[in-house]
């Protein structure tokens, strides 16, 4: 019996494009932008300037920030530029550019580890040093998420391969074709918690994946397969932990304050690559795809590839009407394809309008679909109304800073109203009055 | 292929197929097999007033937007039409046409427009029209009719004068006469089970609803009588408006609670006053006012059942 959690809707797959296809390499471009910042918190220093020749897996971004992690280069060649470039979470970013020599030499820091000569300490190093961050698209670094708080002791480290999002393939073809790093690197992190119980979590529409870990696995009783109802959005942290664990976790926590590790199943499978190549986090897997897009699937690509290099190289069948990074539940709409894959960037959709039709905003008529469909049991109506008006207490009173914009409310409104954005509006107006006060 | 110009909006992209009007017009479908046994059962005549208050209704609501400046394409959304029919349904046989034009006018002037409109109105539309035609036309209002409209007296009204009531069988396939729109309530069944399958409705509100109102003509002994537990509660529920009330009157998305305990709360509330209008009160019917009341105190319920959040467990910061 698939397991889940209490809310949720149930958009449409839209997977069955890119699902069967397996993961091809794309050769790495001319130049590649390292933006400094590809993770939740302080932004990197550069450790290289323009002009210098870095080499592959070089680290050249760092930052004393308790919660950062470093960026290395993508490709060997030379810094061509330092400078503020656009960045798929929409802003501007500083960001290195690095015009590629298409000689790819190693930096001598890269060296294959063996994880069972490691002490979990020297894992817990290794993977700040190597880069790792929540690939699924949070981006929060691995490495803190590895250290509990102080009186709290970890017991359950859970690999995210919900994929609830429609269209995103990335983790389903990583888990099919990179089952045994997968688990390989969920041990890691069992090892460095020193978690004895392990779980990755999928969705039931993934039964070749759930088949490739169990195999996998085999007969281990330390690590479970955990198969979850296809909902949306069973991949969010606190759903995934209610789903699997039939645990909450108190609002303004993380899940490591009730002993629990929550990473992305890519994110695993990057930490075991790391240790068999001794190559940081400067590749990823992609999933594209959308309607505007003539070949879709999933490549594999260096970090600060662009995303027109890589439209250009799965050919464009029509003029987006939307360019996505990410999901279309939870993606960020780029103004410019002239942005660089980034280490959280799951996936790029060239949507049509007929795809993500425009829709026009209507009275809110009480119907209280948002309410009923909420994974965190909040009032999305309430806090739009009331965050629309400015009144934040309000807003506050009805659950704005439990909300993680997951968007099932938005997309299951009658009225088409945007709640998630007045809700995003809330929850900013809230923090700004807390700074103020 | 260039990209000139990329169209930039805050997520989620995708959006379900939901709309208001895609729900009337469900709510609509929902309401046709009864509407169109009230044809069956009593003649040609009654379909032209089931045509006269959606008609009457979107008619009104094009009109008084347009007094109000605002765009006529919100009378269309099948709201205005929802509300025309349940007043048409709420109307006797023999009630004139030109009763259900003036209701569907009150609905949708007093009753909507003068809050604002769709979304802003305290009480059901079609049950506050239907309260001032009561009162203003009460001997029209209560001509009942049976088939080939030959006057005769609801089932409602003859158990409360102690006469014999139809079985429950006639009662449960609509042989008996009543508003149109409470006739068989097996066909309202069928219609409110698919607004409930299609999570238009909420199954709460019919259940407490109707549950409330078994258990208490059950228990309570009527007027004049003194022994408990000696009601007929199938009775009961199968007659007057309770089944069309409790799953298409007392769900109305503006009028009814947002809160998953707070339509519990209306449900259980509106049984309690239904069963004692019934039971007590100086009219044969109470399921209107029981509606009205409890949508009065929406916004109350609302306030006091809010329930808890994912992250209002303990340890929370």
């Amino acid at each position: 019996m698939a397991r889940t959690f209490v809310g949720g809707v149930h958009p449409p797959y839209r997977k069955d494009k890119t699902c069967f296809l397996p993961i091809e390499r794309l050769s790495a471009p001319k130049t590649v932008v390292i933006p400094l910042l590809q993770h939740i918190g302080g932004i990197n220093a550069p450790l290289v300037a323009v002009g210098e020749r870095v080499l592959f897996g070089q680290k050249i971004g760092d930052s004393d920030a308790p919660i950062a992690c470093p960026v290395h280069a993508s490709v060997s060649g030379r810094v061509i530029a330092l400078e503020k470039r656009g960045h798929p979470n929409g802003r501007e970013v500083l960001s290195l550019v690095i015009e590629n020599d298409y000689a790819d030499e190693v930096h001598p820091s890269v060296e294959p580890k063996n994880m069972d000569d490691m002490s979990p300490a020297d894992l817990l190093q290794w993977i700040r040093e190597a880069g790792m961050v929540g690939m699924g698209g949070g981006g929060f670094p691995t490495h803190a998420k590895l250290t509990p708080p102080a009186g709290v002791t970890l017991d359950a480290v859970l690999l995210n391969g919900a994929e609830c999002e429609p269209y995103l393939t990335t983790d389903h073809r990583v888990m099919v074709e990179w089952a045994e790093d997968v688990v390989l690197g969920l041990r890691c992190l069992m090892k460095v918690t020193g978690v004895k119980q392990g779980y990755i979590g999928v969705e039931v529409n993934k039964q070749d994946a759930l088949a490739k870990l169990r195999g996998a696995v085999a007969a281990a009783r330390d690590i479970q397969i955990v198969p979850l109802a296809v909902k949306y959005p069973q991949g969010a942290e606190q759903q995934l932990i209610q789903a699997c664990l039939n645990r909450r976790v108190p609002k303004g926590k993380r899940p490591v304050h009730i002993g629990v590790v929550v990473n992305n199943v890519h994110t695993a499978q990057a930490i075991a690559h790391s240790l068999h190549t001794g190559l940081p986090c400067v590749e990823r897997v992609v999933t594209v795809d959308g309607a505007a897009v003539e070949r879709p699937g999933n490549v594999l690509v260096r970090i600060g590839t662009s995303f027109a290099d890589i439209l250009a190289e799965r050919g464009l069948a029509s003029e987006p009407y939307k360019l996505l990074s990410g999901g279309p539940m939870m993606g960020i709409a780029m103004h410019t394809p002239a942005v660089p894959v980034c280490k959280c960037t799951s996936g790029i959709l060239a949507l049509s309008r007929a795809e993500s039709p425009a829709t026009e905003a209507m009275t809110c008529v009480r119907c209280a679909r948002c309410i009923d469909v909420c994974p965190m049991l909040i009032y999305p109506t309430l806090i739009a109304q009331y965050g629309e008006r400015g009144r934040t207490e309000e807003a506050e009173k009805y659950g704005a800073l439990e909300c993680h914009e997951c968007g099932a409310c938005t997309y299951v409104c009658p009225s088409h109203i945007p709640l998630v954005q007045w809700i995003r509006l809330a929850k900013s107006d809230i923090y700004a009055r807390r700074n103020r006060g | 292929m260039e990209i000139k110009k990329l169209a930039v909006s805050s997520s989620p992209h995708l959006h379900s197929q939901n709309s208001v009007r895609r729900a009337m017009l469900w709510v609509l479908a929902a309401l046709a097999p009864a509407s169109l046994f009230a044809v069956y059962y009593y003649g040609f005549y009654v379909l032209v007033l089931l045509v006269a208050g959606p008609v009457a209704a979107v008619a009104s609501e094009a009109l008084i937007l347009r007094l109000r400046r605002k765009p006529i394409t919100a009378a269309f959304d099948g709201s205005a039409a929802v509300t025309g029919l349940l007043l048409a349904l709420n109307v006797p046989a023999g009630a004139s046409w030109w009763l259900v034009v003036m209701g569907a006018l009150l609905a949708i002037g007093i009753g909507k427009q003068v809050f604002g409109g769709i979304g802003h109105n305290p009480f059901n539309p079609a049950l506050a029209a239907r309260a001032i035609l009561v009162v203003s036309w009460p001997e029209r209002m209560t001509r009942w009719v049976g088939p080939g409209l030959v006057s005769s007296a609801t089932p409602l009204a003859e158990y409360r004068a102690g006469n014999l009531v139809p079985s429950h069988f006639d009662l449960f396939f609509g042989f008996r006469p009543g508003s149109l729109g409470e006739m068989s309530v097996f066909l309202l069944l069928v219609g409110g089970i698919t607004l409930i399958c299609l999570e238009i409705i909420d199954w709460k509100i019919p259940v407490s609803f109707i549950g409330t109102v078994a258990f208490l003509t059950w228990v309570l002994p009527r007027e004049g009588q003194t022994a408990f537990f000696a009601g007929d509660p199938i009775f009961h529920v199968l007659s007057g408006g309770l089944i069309l009330g409790a799953f298409f009157m007392a769900t109305d998305w503006t009028t009814s609670p947002i809160t998953k305990r707070g339509r519990i709360v209306m449900g259980v509330g509106a049984g309690i006053i239904t069963a004692i209008i019934r039971l007590y009160g100086g009219l044969p019917e109470g399921v209107t006012f029981a509606i009205l009341i409890m949508n009065a105190c929406t916004p109350l319920i609302d306030r006091y059942t809010l329930g808890k959040s994912y992250g209002s467990v303990r340890g929370a910061a």
